[in-house]
């Protein structure tokens, strides 16, 4: 298992107030895994990829990350495994502005140890991965949103990560290129790479090949995305919609001009 | 070994986020730069002013040593000047008897009416010395001949006479040979004995000296004093020893006890030198308050603005936590930024130290012509200005590597 999580949970203190983000979370996620984490805002899903990105400590649980049990780390020993073994794409791709693509994407290598001295040849691999082979003297302002998410993803593959986790990827993003970046995850998946990556969008989710449900804290369902219950009503209502705009199409193609 | 390499490479990053930000920087380190720039300025002057100091020293004679008879304190009411001068026995007892002293002179002041046709300078300082004068004190004689004995011995009616008397008596540009009135006698000029201009020492405004055999002195004033002895050391490091052996002759000589205070002082120009170097030491210190001041106020100034940068950049902070930066490698990158703005600060400070000084030598007959920044100085502005980045640029440094990453990039 890449992912083991058993009896996690998460309380933020407010004051005297205490915030129960996740109570009680068991999951596990192998190998080669895409899986989409759903669920209403405010049921924990940041919580959890926080705690999968080693970005946050579990208040309480296990989490083993290849085997190796981050719950135990101290703050250095975490930030080495986020340089080595995680690669996170936030929803605002949180890019440097002062910097080139390619400087944005040599910057995880700048904390590594292994591969800093192949940095540069490393970034300029992963931004042609992602398709940015022409862009990478260009700062973020000079790329569009889209871009800008892939020289994020390029940046978060670099050091070669065995999770890819991403919170709400394409939340910033309009319909086009939210296709764009999903397609580049669908190809970095056939490729090998485990991802995990949070969504609102059912859309978004119908690539995955499990969809994951949290409520309040706690895993509500956890199917593969053909039989998770509520995809398969969306892709119903989604195919009956199709089937009126195509039959509008066909009525205003027929129509006198 | 990753924290080594993180520096060098954020150090190369500051120096252009510093010049990509050219007026905001200056105006950042200005006290660093000032404080750097008075602590330069301030030692290399000082080393200009010793360097003139030490010249003139040497124009007076490292190995000189002067004797004078002096009242003590205590004795300023009941006692009398005239009683504790030197003797001429006196002043022979030290050349007998005194081995670490070669050769010295009494000098016999007088001031005197000085005729020569019409013109006249009616009081000219008039020394009577010994021939040895001409050795330990130095001043050449540029026509004519010095002393000799037989002068002092026959008490001859002859004179040396400074280059300034030659403008002031209006003599012959080749006055030797030539006769003056002094004191109403008349004397033969057989020498001219160069002025000697002394930046330091009230030089400048010297005036007509006319120079007697001490013999002939005696006899123009048979009540006069002998005010003061130059002697001559054997060698520098003999001071310790003349002092002994000159306070043993005189005390011996007045009837001095062991608790009594002495009626004479003997001055060696180590002691003027060692004077200098105290002054010297004490204007360096009160240098080292200012620029502690100036270096306080930079690093304060420093310190706010790596604040800033810290809540500027908490976005990237947490960004570059994320992806895997360590506390500690974070508080490596801000320190290192904090450094080299100071050390940027105190390279501009040297600068302007530099220019400083280059305008002071520039003034002419300034006596700091010598002055120029140390080695050393250099080395202590540039530890200076880095102790202040790390001082200052550790609380923001600190306070930058404890940024918790999720909250860090939840910030606007
Ligand atoms: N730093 C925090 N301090 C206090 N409470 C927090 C903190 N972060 C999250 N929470 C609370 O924890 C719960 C889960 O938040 P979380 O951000 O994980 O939700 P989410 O599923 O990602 O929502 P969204 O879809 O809106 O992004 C929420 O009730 C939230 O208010
Ligand atoms: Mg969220």
């Amino acid at each position: 298992m890449t992912i083991r999580i058993r009896e996690l949970s998460k309380v933020y203190k407010l004051g005297v107030e205490r915030v129960h983000a996740l109570r009680g979370v068991d999951l596990d996620i192998g190998k080669n895994e895409f899986v989409a984490i759903m669920g209403a805002s405010g049921s924990g899903k940041s919580t959890l990829m926080n705690v999968l990105g080693c970005l946050d400590r579990p208040s309480r649980g296990v989490y083993e990350l290849n085997g190796k049990p981050t719950h135990r780390m101290g703050a250095a020993q975490l930030a080495r495994i986020r340089n080595e073994e995680i690669g996170f794409i936030f929803q605002s791709f949180e890019l440097l502005n002062r910097a080139t693509a390619l400087k944005n994407v040599m910057l995880p290598m700048i904390y590594s140890r292994r591969h800093w001295r192949s940095a540069r040849k490393r970034a300029k691999a992963a931004l042609d991965r992602v398709g940015l082979a022409d862009r990478m003297s260009h700062k973020p302002n000079q790329l569009s949103g889209g871009q800008r998410q892939r020289v994020a993803v390029a940046r978060a593959l670099v050091n070669e990560p065995s999770i890819l986790l991403a919170d709400e990827p394409t939340g910033n993003l309009d319909s086009v290129t939210t296709h764009e970046i999903i397609e580049l995850f669908r190809q970095l998946h056939r490729e090998g790479q485990t991802i995990v990556i949070v969504t609102h969008e059912e859309e978004v989710a119908a690539n995955a090949d499990r969809i994951v449900r949290l409520r309040d804290g706690r895993v509500l369902s956890d199917h593969p995305t053909a039989e998770d219950p509520i995809h398969r009503r969306w892709l119903a209502g989604a195919a009956a919609a199709a089937a009126e705009a195509a039959l509008k199409e066909g009525l205003a193609e027929g129509a006198p001009a | 070994m990753i924290l080594v390499r993180i520096a060098i490479q954020t150090f190369g990053l500051a120096l252009g986020q510093i010049w990509a930000n050219k007026v905001r920087s200056l105006l950042t380190t200005l006290g660093v730069i000032i404080g750097v720039a008075s602590v330069v300025a301030v030692i290399a002057a000082l080393q200009g002013l010793r360097a003139t100091v030490l010249q003139e020293f040497e124009k007076l004679g490292a190995k000189r040593v002067y004797i004078d008879g002096t009242l003590p304190r205590s004795q300023w009411h009941s006692g009398r000047w005239r009683d504790v001068q030197l003797k001429i026995d006196e002043v022979k007892a030290i050349r007998d008897r005194c081995e670490s002293i070669t050769s010295i002179t009494p000098e016999w002041w007088g001031s005197y009416a000085v005729e020569y046709g019409d013109r006249k300078v009616a009081a000219a300082q008039t020394v009577g010395i010994w021939p040895t004068w001409h050795d330990i004190v130095g001043r050449q004689v540029i026509q004519g001949r010095p002393f000799t004995a037989i002068d002092d011995s026959e008490r001859l009616f002859v004179c040396l006479i400074n280059d300034k008397a030659i403008e002031e008596l209006d003599l012959p540009r080749e006055p030797v040979g030539e006769f003056i009135l002094l004191a109403g006698r008349r004397f033969k000029v057989v020498g001219v004995v160069e002025t000697v201009q002394l930046a330091l020492f009230g030089g400048g405004d010297t005036s007509t000296e006319v120079f007697v055999p001490f013999g002939t002195a005696q006899v123009l004033n048979p009540d006069g004093w002998i005010n003061d002895a130059w002697g001559s050391l054997a060698s520098p490091d003999k001071v310790g020893d003349a002092k002994a052996e000159i306070g043993f002759v005189l005390s011996k000589m007045r009837n001095l006890r062991g608790g009594d205070e002495p009626t004479y002082q003997i001055e060696v120009l180590q002691q003027f030198i060692d004077q200098f170097n105290a002054m010297a030491a004490g204007i360096t210190a009160g240098a080292g308050g200012i620029v502690g001041i100036s270096l306080l106020v930079g690093g304060i100034g420093i310190m706010n603005i790596m604040l800033v940068s810290v809540s500027e950049r908490t976005r990237e902070i947490g960004l570059r936590k994320a992806i895997g930066a360590r506390p500690m490698v974070v508080m490596i990158q801000f320190l290192v930024e904090a450094v080299t703005l100071c050390l940027a600060g105190g390279a501009i400070g040297l600068g302007v130290g530099q220019g400083l000084i280059m305008a002071i030598k520039a003034i002419p007959d300034s006596p700091l012509k010598d002055a120029s920044v140390p080695a050393w100085a250099v080395l202590l502005a540039v530890g200076f200005s880095a102790g202040t980045g790390v001082i200052f640029g550790m609380f923001p440094a600190i306070k930058a590597s404890r940024l918790d990453p999720i909250e860090a990039l939840r910030h606007e």
